[in-house]
């Protein structure tokens, strides 16, 4: 049996794999999140339902809607912006459960988990590239509902409690869609962003409770979303209200800490289906 | 080195009560390629996972250049590469931005990161399609940008779960040529197929997976005299010269088998040359129309399905073990 090698010559066998360095988990999350953020730019949904969508459900809530729920008095824009910032945050969160489940059905995952690299670097480039698309999309919606005509009362350290605000509910929200997309086929983990959709329209985000069926109260009263969106409102209008925010906060601390301790198991358990 | 690269013993692997690996054992040497055949459901990917650290074993051991899969995982993952059944490339990054990204992940010096993925688009004949999304490669490209991946950090045991399913034949020839050349440079190669003539034309030792349990393990040549050697053909001109035929006291000619389509009798024989003389006289003396005499030699086929035959049937009738293929034979 002969053999053909191409010209190139191979690097000296043990010359390439140098030990694993301390740095190394920090470059491999680093390359993790630079895969995440090509296939978030390079995907026309992905882009669609981060910067199209909230722009378009802005508009849906402001001006199409916004009139006749307000009664036509205008300040409707201040009342929904929190909201639909929020909604749009966790549907632009739940596109990792799509990229974790392609992952898990093309083997990636896999081969990713034969190699000498920090366990769940994967995981956590889908998290990092989200938090980062989701900062943008945010972005786009704030000056989106400013064109309408948006006034929010921040001071600068609102602004700033605003920010990492959202980052923290963009962390829990995006694990748990990692979550997820784990346990689902790729089709099923497209629904993942129902979840964001939905749920938030049964909370205070939209219109106010008091206005809701009384068999309603309970669950908008008491279901996250709730204190996360009053958080929101509080902190953009100026007024932010310390215990709704620490509500808010162990709400989405709890589902964090849960997504990231069962994607963990989840993720060394599993091989590609 | 003399110790094998690949060590399995006694691997057992159960999902729930359905005991998919129920003790098996390999060797695998240094430079070899060992292919790992057989059915769909055999158990094949089972024990791809266990070696590559993706799974643990419910019993046995498995070591790979010394290190152990269950007790240091980390060491084994430093020296092996699986290219799975399917080809593991993102398709929204091209070529070589998935061959950089592999060699980031494995952990080479920065400096060497881009060198090394232009050395194996050029290898793998990818050159030209460096810069393009891996969305718009055909399957042979995606299949040998899956496998330059795996060859990023140079692994000294390369593991291929069914690399050519569903691959054209000219870039399946291209695929073990390249297998072939890994070898050469001293590359440990286990792979698994369902293809016999993938086992036979690219493999140095061939391990029978059936049931769980390795029914058969050689060289092709080897397995192939499993199934008792040669058989010889003789075909007849109409249907009563092959009906007396069986009669003319020729050594497992009463027992042939019978192909009445062809009007073929073939039976097993040790000395072929003596059956087909004793069959051309004595045809010739009852006044038999004989059309054609042939020797057939077994192939790998007639070994698979004398094998794995015999332990569907055991099955059923519970018995397990492993089969002897000897008396597994038609």
């Amino acid at each position: 049996m002969t053999t053909t090698l191409a010209p190139a010559a191979r690097t000296a066998p043990g010359a390439a794999r140098r030990p694993t360095a301390a740095r190394a988990p920090l470059r491999d999350v680093a390359t993790m999140t630079r895969r995440e953020a090509r296939r978030s730019l390079r995907s026309i949904d992905g882009l669609i339902t981060a910067f199209a969508l909230p722009a378009l459900i802005m508009t849906v809530f402001v001006v199409i809607f916004g009139g006749a729920i307000s009664g036509g008095n205008g300040s409707y824009i201040d009342y929904v912006v929190p909201g639909v910032l929020i909604m749009c945050l966790g549907m632009n969160s739940a596109t990792a459960a799509v990229g974790v489940a392609q992952d898990m059905t093309t083997g990636t995952i896999d081969r990713f988990k034969t190699l000498p690299i920090f366990g769940p670097s994967a995981l956590w480039g889908h998290v990092i590239a989200s938090v980062v698309r989701n900062l943008a999309s945010a972005a786009v919606v704030l000056l989106v509902a400013l064109a309408y005509g948006f006034g929010p009362g921040a001071a600068l350290g609102d602004w700033l409690g605003f920010v990492a605000f959202a980052v923290l509910a963009v962390l829990s929200f995006t694990w748990v869609s990692v979550a997820f997309g784990l346990v689902l086929s790729v089709e099923a983990s497209m629904s993942v962003n129902m979840i964001f959709l939905f749920v938030p329209y049964l909370s205070s985000g939209f219109v106010q409770v008091e206005t809701m069926p009384d068999w309603l109260h309970g669950f908008a009263e008491n279901q996250p979303f709730t204190p996360i969106i009053e958080s929101v409102r509080g902190l953009l209008m100026g007024t932010p209200d310390a215990g709704t925010i620490v509500t808010a906060c162990v709400w989405l601390v709890g589902f964090l800490v849960a997504s990231v301790v069962v994607g963990g198991v989840l993720y060394r358990r599993r091989t590609a289906r | 080195m003399n110790d094998p690269m690949i060590a399995v013993r006694g691997l057992r692997k159960s999902y729930g009560r359905t005991a998919v690996l129920r003790g098996v054992d390999l060797a695998v040497r240094r430079g070899e390629i060992f292919a790992l055949l057989g059915p769909n459901g055999a158990g094949k990917t089972t024990t791809v996972n266990i070696l590559t650290t993706l799974i643990r074993p419910d019993g046995g051991t498995a070591t790979i250049a010394g290190a152990d899969v269950v007790k240091d995982p980390a060491a084994v993952r430093r020296s092996i590469a699986l290219t799975g059944q399917y080809a593991s490339v993102d398709e929204f990054q091209t070529g070589e931005e998935n061959l950089v990204m592999m060699a980031d992940l494995a952990h080479l010096p920065k400096r060497v990161v881009r060198r090394r993925a232009h050395e194996l688009l050029e290898r793998f004949d990818l050159a030209h399609a460096a810069r393009r999304r891996v969305g718009t490669y055909s399957g042979g490209m995606r299949r040998r940008l899956d496998l330059a991946i795996s060859l990023v950090a140079d692994p000294t045991v390369l593991v291929l779960d069914e690399p050519t399913t569903g691959l054209d034949p000219a870039s399946r020839s291209q695929l073990w040529e390249v297998v072939r050349g890994l070898a050469a440079d001293g590359t440990t190669i286990l792979l698994t197929t369902q293809y016999l003539e993938e086992a036979d034309r690219l493999a140095d030792t061939i391990a029978v997976l059936a049931e769980g349990t390795i029914a058969a393990r050689g060289t092709a040549e080897e397995l192939k005299a499993l199934v008792a050697g040669d058989h010889v053909r003789v075909t007849f001109d109409d249907a009563a010269s092959l009906a007396t035929a069986r009669e003319l006291g020729v050594a497992g000619l009463d027992a042939a088998e019978e192909d009445l389509r062809s009007l073929a009798l073939t039976f097993p024989s040790a000395e072929p040359v003596r059956a087909i003389r004793d069959v051309l006289d004595r045809a010739e003396s009852r006044g038999l129309a004989v059309a054609g005499v042939s020797v057939v030699k077994p192939t790998l086929d007639d070994v698979f399905l004398a094998l794995t035959g015999r332990s569907a049937a055991e099955r059923t009738t519970g018995t397990t073990d492993q089969p002897a293929p000897e008396e597994a034979l038609r």
